[in-house]
């Protein structure tokens, strides 16, 4: 009851000073609106990239050992993946999909015109697992080849065209792929992709680039990455092996990072709000030193001028923190629109956690500024106060 | 130590100072406001004090009160030393003993009548359930039932003191502290307000201390203590 009371006092007394109030309240609400948009902006950030990146997440990426190089030392190239060393990463993690990559760049003539771009060796079986077709056809004999979106749209290349790729021979463009966008294990957007016989033909026999193991249950990736190494790496290191997972992992921490920097920076305003409570609560403090005087004489605690106090900093947190996750909706739907194009990471958990943090921040930053009001307030010396003008 | 202080609380008196001194520190120089003065107040008194600006009048008010400790001696209220309470206890011994009266009113601006009245009895019992008591000791001081609902700015001067009167009264103290109580209003209303302090002392046994600067108003009084620069210099009646 006395709660209450004191409650009821403290709303009377942030009703009587409306508009002071109100202007706390208005920081509190800004605060909380830039806060919680940047925060549900840099959520759906990292969802997206997410989404766009986890197409390649289900792969094991398993490549020729590049070993340490000192200063001066330079290093040799490393050596490739042999047939062998394919047969044995296939049978560790049978019954799963290997794909063996041959790849290198070279000079490409199309038509009069000249380039360089990435030639792709792979078995014609594994393309339609890796990759898509955006026209044309997949790969028909060993004289064809599919270009790259980019590398297609850069050189007027269309189904039918002819390559002839430095002086290995000439190529009869089948189709043209689906732009893949940026892929851990290869990237043949820019690049053309041939059949692994012509390759082999093409350049000789020497050993894959890399070797691409595809996933069915992500859960299990650790247990083929320990299999692929124990089978080639046991006596020495022969190859690196990764798994698109971990990248895609540290590139949605970096991303996370990022995003709680920015939401912190946006923090720096919820606390410029807090400094204003702080403002009005000392210049209610002053204003009332005399009531506050009176009240201590007919036997108000200090504790409960405390309370009374810390009431009036908790009102005007619970106003600017509920009309502020309220406008940070619209705010968080404005943002994801105009930077992301799309507002379909808005309403979700993750996302919308952040107006439960907006709130919390705001009522929390209001409580703590109310504290040193709130303490001045309780250690008043009574008769001081009583005497007050 | 703590039987001896017990033993000077023990004799009955509401009030008792006993070799009471209160120093007020100042850079310059320290202010002796109470030099040493012994004092005893009995249940039922009606005493009034009087004596010059810087006197100690308020101070000793201010002591009875609780508002303030002695800087040495004892201080014994309803036969309790406050020396070494703490703040809280202090409190609490104001808020269920002690009712103040003041020059100004002093009601809280934001709360009616009403709720003046109220606000010490749920500080004291935590219920709100306390409206009968409240409406009562508000019809003992002869206030409209209409006045109730208004803020203490809507209400003369004389209405104001009867709301700060039934303010003090509502948690039934046995002392009432009143400093001026008649000091901001005319002589009419004046002399209705001291007729009510005189009824409560008469005829409910309210102790009641009044420090005042005007003789006609100390008439009403039954002692008249004269305070001299912290001294007790007469004790009339």
């Amino acid at each position: 009851m006395q709660s209450r009371m004191f409650f009821d006092f403290a709303r009377r007394n942030v009703r009587l000073h409306w508009l002071r109030s109100m202007l706390a309240v208005l920081g509190i609400i800004i605060g909380v609106v830039t806060i919680v948009s940047i925060g549900i902006l840099g959520n759906s950030l990292v969802l997206a990239i997410s989404d766009s990146l986890s197409t390649v997440g289900d792969s094991i990426i398993v490549s020729p050992h590049v070993g340490g190089m000192g200063f001066g030392g330079g290093g040799s190239a490393p050596e490739l993946i042999s047939d062998r060393d394919v047969e044995q990463i296939r049978r560790a993690v049978a019954p799963l999909i290997t794909i063996p990559v041959y790849s290198g760049s070279s000079r490409m003539k199309i038509g009069t015109e000249d380039t360089v771009g990435v030639v792709y060796g792979l078995k014609s079986d594994d393309i339609p697992i890796l990759l898509e077709l955006a026209e044309g056809t997949y790969l028909r004999g060993s004289s064809s080849a599919m270009a790259g979106a980019r590398f297609a749209e850069q050189n007027d290349i269309k189904v039918g065209s002819r390559i002839t790729v430095g002086d290995k021979g000439s190529l009869r463009v089948v189709g043209i792929l689906e732009e893949r966008g940026m892929g851990f294990d290869i990237n043949p957007d820019y690049g053309i992709v041939v059949e692994s016989r012509w390759f082999e033909d093409a350049y000789g026999p020497n050993g894959y680039n890399l070797v691409i193991v595809k996933v069915k249950d992500l859960t299990e990736i650790d247990e083929v990455k320990e299999e692929i190494e124990r089978q080639l790496n046991r006596r020495e290191t022969v190859v690196d092996v990764i798994d698109t997972r971990a990248i895609l992992d540290t590139i949605l921490t970096a991303f996370g990072q990022i995003s709680t920097f920015v939401t912190a920076i946006g923090g720096i305003s919820l606390i410029v709000a807090g400094v204003s409570i702080l403002n009005i609560m000392l210049m209610s403090v002053t204003e009332r030193i005399k009531e506050i005087g009176v009240l201590r004489s007919i036997g108000t605690k200090r504790q409960e001028i405390r309370r009374m106090f810390l009431y009036e900093a908790l009102i005007l947190g619970l106003i600017g923190s509920g009309i502020g996750g309220v406008l940070s909706i619209l705010g968080g739907y404005a943002v994801s629109l105009v930077m992301l194009q799309t507002t379909e990471y808005l309403f979700v958990p993750s996302s919308l956690i952040y107006i439960v943090y907006g709130i919390a921040f705001g009522i929390g930053i209001s409580l703590l500024s109310g504290l040193y009001p709130a303490w001045k307030a309780s250690n008043l010396n009574p008769i001081e106060a009583l005497r007050h003008e | 130590m703590e039987e001896e202080i017990n033993a000077i609380c023990s004799n009955g008196s509401i009030i008792r100072f006993h070799e009471v001194t209160k120093v007020y520190p100042l850079p310059g120089e320290d202010v002796v406001a109470l030099d040493k003065v012994t004092l005893d107040l009995s249940p039922g008194d009606f005493v009034a004090i009087m004596g010059p600006s810087g006197s100690g009048k308020s101070t000793l008010l201010n002591l009875m009160g609780c508002l303030d400790t002695p800087t040495s001696g004892d201080l014994c209220i309803k036969g309790r030393n406050i020396r070494g309470m703490s703040d809280e206890e202090l409190t609490v011994l104001r808020r269920d003993h002690i009712g103040f009266i003041f020059q100004q009113f002093n009601l809280l601006p934001l709360l009616t009548a009403l709720e003046n009245v109220q606000y010490p009895l749920i500080l004291k019992t935590g219920s709100r359930e306390c409206q009968d008591r409240c409406l009562a000791v508000l019809a003992a001081m002869d206030l409209d039932a209409s006045l109730h609902s208004h803020k203490p700015s809507e209400l003369s001067g004389g209405q104001q003191q009867r709301v700060a009167i039934a303010r003090a009264l509502v948690n039934d103290p046995e002392i009432l502290l009143a400093d001026e109580p008649t000091g901001n209003l005319d002589s009419k209303t004046g002399t209705a307000i001291m007729a009510l302090l005189d009824d409560l002392n008469r005829n409910q046994g309210k102790t009641i201390i009044m420090v005042t600067h005007d003789p006609a108003i100390a008439k009403y009084a039954r002692r008249i203590i004269r305070i001299v620069d912290g001294k007790i210099t007469g004790t009339e009646g």
